[in-house]
């Protein structure tokens, strides 16, 4: 391991590069290359030829340019510090970037991903001369005020703990150590490393159940994601993709979020940076971004470590899991990242499958989700985390037929379908109910805190669902024929769909009460929805014509009850007697 | 300190292989002096050994294995600038193309550029009143955002972009503003167009231009943006100015970067374009916005012809998905004389909620955009329902929604390319057309607001 193998460039092409002279190269070391210094990592040996993807800008670098390894695979640093943190693909601070090299991303920086210079309290939680194994709690040291940080046994490490002391210590500091049984000793300190190609373990896994509160009432009602599940968002550009993601990233109730903006607008990033630490978590009250880890990697930086920012944002959030948290990552978009896989492929003159993506494809982004889960957490106490994947796919030209969109759904277990019909008609989110699903359903019961009143919740989406697929049979008959056509209560059915569409599912992301309906929210707008249309079906038992029922001034309660502050909730339960009395209204014949 | 080679081994396509070369390095550009004693430039693509392949911008018609001379200029290729560039006219690679001296550099700059931290950037969020309603009112474009607009053969995307170019201002300030135009590939003109309408306005003042017209070297197209986007962050980052960059057409742009992909033989991906035309692409566009402590900005306005008018096509798709929104032109608008021929649905400005509201434009406008949009969304539908139907089927809504679109596409859309609309004029003549609507139709917009600006309320006060 000493003795770092030096190789000599000969051959650049783009992000590529090929270095001979590398012997006892293994695949996936990290190297680095040419006069520079810039990071590369190995992805091809040939004898003793090593092709190396660069995550950086190659404009430059030639032939007779030395190649070293560091004979380590591409890590990240795990420790006080990730949070509230904002790193590019490879996890380089994007912050400390600006200060170092100014507005633009210069090569060859060596600035690591914690901190080096901050002290942290840590306060240990066992004592001297405890026997631990891997994942064993040691201390904990509050890293924001939502995020208390576990400090844990490294893997592979076990024995008898000693010189633990309270005390402030950075992230290298030695905080004590401990002794194996063969008296050999391990230094213990706040950060460890973890390859990040390489999932972090666990006991065992468990199924999930139950959901993760979004606040998104087409989400939550209609299609939940389970705590430790998988979900995809896929769509053409403009239906509001992104938007999906913040609002998940920004009300989702999970303990830490990792946000990884994989090849996305430099813009869009920005945004999230200076919107995250002024928005308040409505769990908590405190500023978002004190639970939050940020990954940015546009799609201007350089391709081969927007390849790599999946990977580590997901170690990170296994990181956070394995301390017994519920963990929520973001990836947008997982398009991007295989598509720099393809240009790495291409580059390395494999052989292509599909639209020229490798062979791999469908197996990378499998084992990519396969990293989710709820897991029984390695080492004691006795715990379980979770860890949920969202990821965002751009399909080309919105084809859903694509390899990536094809290969994800292979694997997730909620699909959130984005079409562009719905966005033209501005209907955000523009989930389409019809094509959307999840298989997480049964859990939304539990997630109230009257499970009598979650039975009913499942029970009231399930008609909703009805009458929207029934409003999608009727829409063709009443395209040919018009609405005078059909029977009354077909008439009812389709506008009761209507404001199931219009004021239930669609959801103003940018308003400030309508962007976050708690789950009990949900429950009383659902319910007013339904009222009315039951009220309307008698109503029209006792010959009321359909045109008088759609006229009553209470729809526009109902149509505004999502902008109703829930501290207010009897405004929206109110409604029902409303809705009762104007109907009766219309029975008694005017005297 | 130049190294120069004879040994030229292979000319195809646009690339010529070198050999026996010590020293290249990636990217770096050589100059090629051919038979006739003229000089190209080219840029290294590959390097393998002693073996170095190279990109002709010029194009390789012309040149001989054997007569032909390399230089290796051991740099990447640079722009030279100063603020004399202003009001000047250079070639696709930035060779002066007037008859004005060549320029002093004051400063000589990558044309690759480096990517703008994410950190570093500052988001836009500043109202460009641009005088059209389509995109002021629905889609508003803010300072360092970057909108295209997606066209077609036939259609007037170079209107709407010298209709942009004149009366783009932002509100209520002082301001240095410029112009960079570049043209990939377009025809003398088209070009021309452009320059003459600069000229008449007096914008060409403060206008740079890179004009690579279609009979120019279409390898020459991949350096033309770059370029153009260097003059553009010097003039924002180095010299305070709010600059509007014109790209157009990229298609052309993505087709010459085809040429070069097939002519190296690489595995294609859609199309036959290369697969990392998203990218490459992105490379470009992102080089618009704004950077925190600097006065300047760039705002981008990429114009693209969709083949087929076919917005799947991988250039307007690739596009889409990194541009903050899309200008969609609409070919049966054009045919009704509706001008400039937004088509509204499609088109979208991710950036809107940025820069609208109150203190920016007006406390009504993001409701009053949802609820014209989904007005004429219904209407369409009615349209459309109403060629198969015929008229008379319509229930009496859609008839009133039907009557919305038509009146919404003659007096909001059409308003020709000199009518320059104050964002008020825009606004209230929103409020105008929905007042044929009940209150309770109009279920995007907070009551309060209808009470004040709805001119019927209003006009009783």
């Amino acid at each position: 391991m000493s003795e770092l193998s030096k190789g000599t460039i000969i051959k650049v092409a783009g992000p590529v590069v090929v270095a001979e002279g590398m012997v006892g190269a293994r695949m996936y070391d990290v190297v680095r290359v040419g006069g520079d210094n810039l990071i590369g990592e190995i992805v091809e040996l040939r004898g003793d030829l090593a092709s190396i993807q660069v995550y950086e800008d190659t404009v430059g670098v030639g032939p007779g340019e030395e190649v070293v390894n560091t004979g380590a695979p591409l890590s990240v640093e795990l420790g006080p510090g990730l949070i509230s943190s904002i790193y590019d693909g490879i996890q380089r601070p994007l912050d400390q970037l600006v200060a170092a090299q100014g507005d633009h991303i210069l090569r060859g920086s060596d600035i690591p991903g914690l901190k080096r210079d901050v002290k942290w309290l840590f306060k240990p939680v066992i004592e001297n001369g405890t026997k631990v194994s891997h994942g064993d709690f040691i201390g904990e040291v509050q890293e924001s005020t939502l995020v208390l940080h576990k400090i844990m046994v490294p893997a592979g490490v076990s024995g008898t703990v000693e010189g633990l002391n309270e005390g402030e210590y950075t992230v290298e500091e030695t905080i004590g150590a401990i002794v194996a049984d063969d008296g050999s000793r391990t230094e213990l300190k706040l950060m460890q490393k973890w390859p990040v190609r390489q999932g972090r373990t666990s006991k065992r896994r468990l199924a999930p159940n139950e959901i993760l509160v979004t606040g998104q009432r087409v989400i939550d009602a209609f299609f939940p994601l389970g705590k430790g599940g998988t979900a995809c968002v896929p769509g053409p550009f403009g239906t509001g993709k992104t938007v999906v993601q913040h609002q998940l990233a920004k009300w989702v109730d999970a303990d830490v979020i990792v946000y990884v903006g994989c090849g996305e607008r430099g813009n869009e990033m920005t945004d999230v940076l200076l919107e995250f630490p002024e928005l308040v978590d409505p769990h908590s009250g405190e500023p978002l971004m004190k639970r939050v880890v940020m990954i940015a990697n546009t799609s201007d930086m350089p391709v081969a470590a927007r390849e790599a920012s999946v990977y580590t944002g997901i170690t990170m959030a296994e990181y956070f899991r394995d301390m017994g948290y519920s963990v929520a990552m973001m990836a947008d978009s997982t398009s991007r990242w295989a598509e720099a896989m393809r240009e790495i492929s291409t580059r390395l003159e494999e052989m292509p499958a599909e639209e020229g993506y490798p062979a791999y494809l469908g197996a990378r982004i499998a084992s990519f989700y396969e990293r989710s889960g709820r897991v029984v957490c390695a080492g004691s106490p006795e715990r379980t985390g979770a860890l949920s994947i969202i990821g965002a796919v751009s399909p080309p030209g919105g084809d859903l037929s694509d390899s990536v969109v094809q290969a994800t759904l292979h694997v997730v277990k909620v699909f959130w379908s984005l079409v562009g019909r719905l966005a033209q008609q501005r209907h955000f989110p523009a989930i389409d109910w019809l094509t959307s699903y999840s298989f997480y359903k049964e859990y939304l019961a539990g997630s109230f805190e009257d499970k009598e009143q979650g039975a009913e919740f499942a029970a009231m989406v399930q008609e909703a669902m009805n009458l929207l697929e029934q409003e999608a049979e009727l829409i063709e008959i009443v395209r040919l024929v018009g609405a005078e056509s059909i029977s009354a209560n077909d008439r009812m059915a389709l506008e009761t769909a209507k404001s199931i569409r219009e004021d239930f599912l669609h959801q103003n992301a940018f308003h400030k009460i309508d962007t976050y309906t708690p789950i009990e929210k949900q429950f009383d707008m659902m319910k007013v929805i339904l009222h009315f249309h039951e009220q309307g079906l008698a109503a029209i038992e006792n010959d009321v014509e359909t045109a008088d029922i759609f006229k009553l001034a209470v729809r526009e309660d109902i149509a505004r009850a999502k902008y109703v502050d829930y501290a207010d909730k009897e405004k929206i339960i109110g409604i029902t007697g409303i809705i009762d009395e104007q109907m009766k209204a219309l029975y008694a014949p005017v005297a | 300190m130049l190294k120069e080679y004879k040994t030229v081994s292979r000319i195809y396509g646009p690339l010529m292989l070198v050999e026996s070369v010590e020293g290249a390095k990636y990217g770096h550009i050589v100059d090629i002096e051919i038979a006739d004693g003229t000089i190209r430039h080219g840029q290294i693509l590959q390097v393998e050994k002693d073996k170095v392949l190279v990109q002709v911008f010029e194009g390789t018609e012309g040149i001989n294995v054997n007569d032909s001379t390399v230089r290796f200029l051991g740099k990447p290729m640079e722009l030279a600038l100063s603020p004399e560039i202003l009001g000047r006219v250079f070639d696709g690679i930035g060779k002066p193309k007037d008859d004005g001296p060549a320029i002093i550099a004051e400063k000589k700059l990558n044309i690759n550029g480096n990517p703008i931290n994410p950190y570093a950037r500052d988001f836009p969020n500043e109202f460009i009143q641009t005088g059209i309603s389509t995109i002021d009112g629905l889609n508003p474009l803010v300072r360092g955002q970057k909108l295209p607009v997606f066209s077609g053969a036939g259609l007037p995307h170079d209107d709407i972009a010298a209709q942009l170019a004149r009366q783009a201002t932002v509100l209520g300030e002082g301001q240095t503003f410029a112009v960079v135009f570049a043209a990939m590939g377009i025809t003398f003109e088209a070009a021309q167009f452009f320059i003459d309408d600069l000229t008449n306005t007096g914008a060409i003042e403060r206008s740079v231009m890179f004009i690579n017209l279609a009979n120019d070297p279409a390898i020459e197209r991949i350096a033309t943006p770059r370029v153009a986007l260097t003059a553009a962050e010097y003039l924002a980052f180095e010299m305070d100015m709010h600059v509007l960059v014109i790209l157009n057409d990229m298609t052309n742009y993505c087709e010459a970067l085809r040429e070069i992909s097939a002519a190296r033989k690489e595995v294609p991906g859609r199309r036959g374009y290369p697969g990392y035309l998203y990218t490459d692409l992105a490379t470009i566009y992102e080089r618009a916005g704004r950077i925190k402590g600097r006065n300047g900005s760039i705002t981008m306005v990429p114009v693209l012809t969709m083949p087929e008018d076919d917005k799947t096509h991988p250039v307007p798709d690739l596009t889409g998905y990194i541009t903050e929104g899309q200008i969609i032109l609409s070919r049966p608008l054009h045919r009704k004389a509706i001008s400039p021929p937004v088509d509204v649905l499609p088109s979208l400005s991710r950036l809107k909620d940025k820069g609208i509201g109150e203190g920016k434009t007006r406390e009504d406008h993001a409701d009053l955009y949802n609820q014209l949009y989904a007005a004429y969304a219904r209407g369409k539908e009615a349209q459309e329902l109403a060629t198969i139907l015929g008229e008379a089927a319509l229930s009496e809504e859609d008839r009133n929604y039907m009557t919305f679109a038509n009146k919404f596409e003659e007096r909001y859309i059409s308003q020709g390319y000199y009518d320059n609309r104050t964002i008020e004029q825009t606004l209230d003549l929103g409020w105008e057309l929905l007042s044929m609507f009940e209150n309770v139709e109009l279920k995007r917009i907070d009551e309060e607001l209808i009470a004040r600006y709805m001119p019927r309320f209003r006009d009783k006060k």
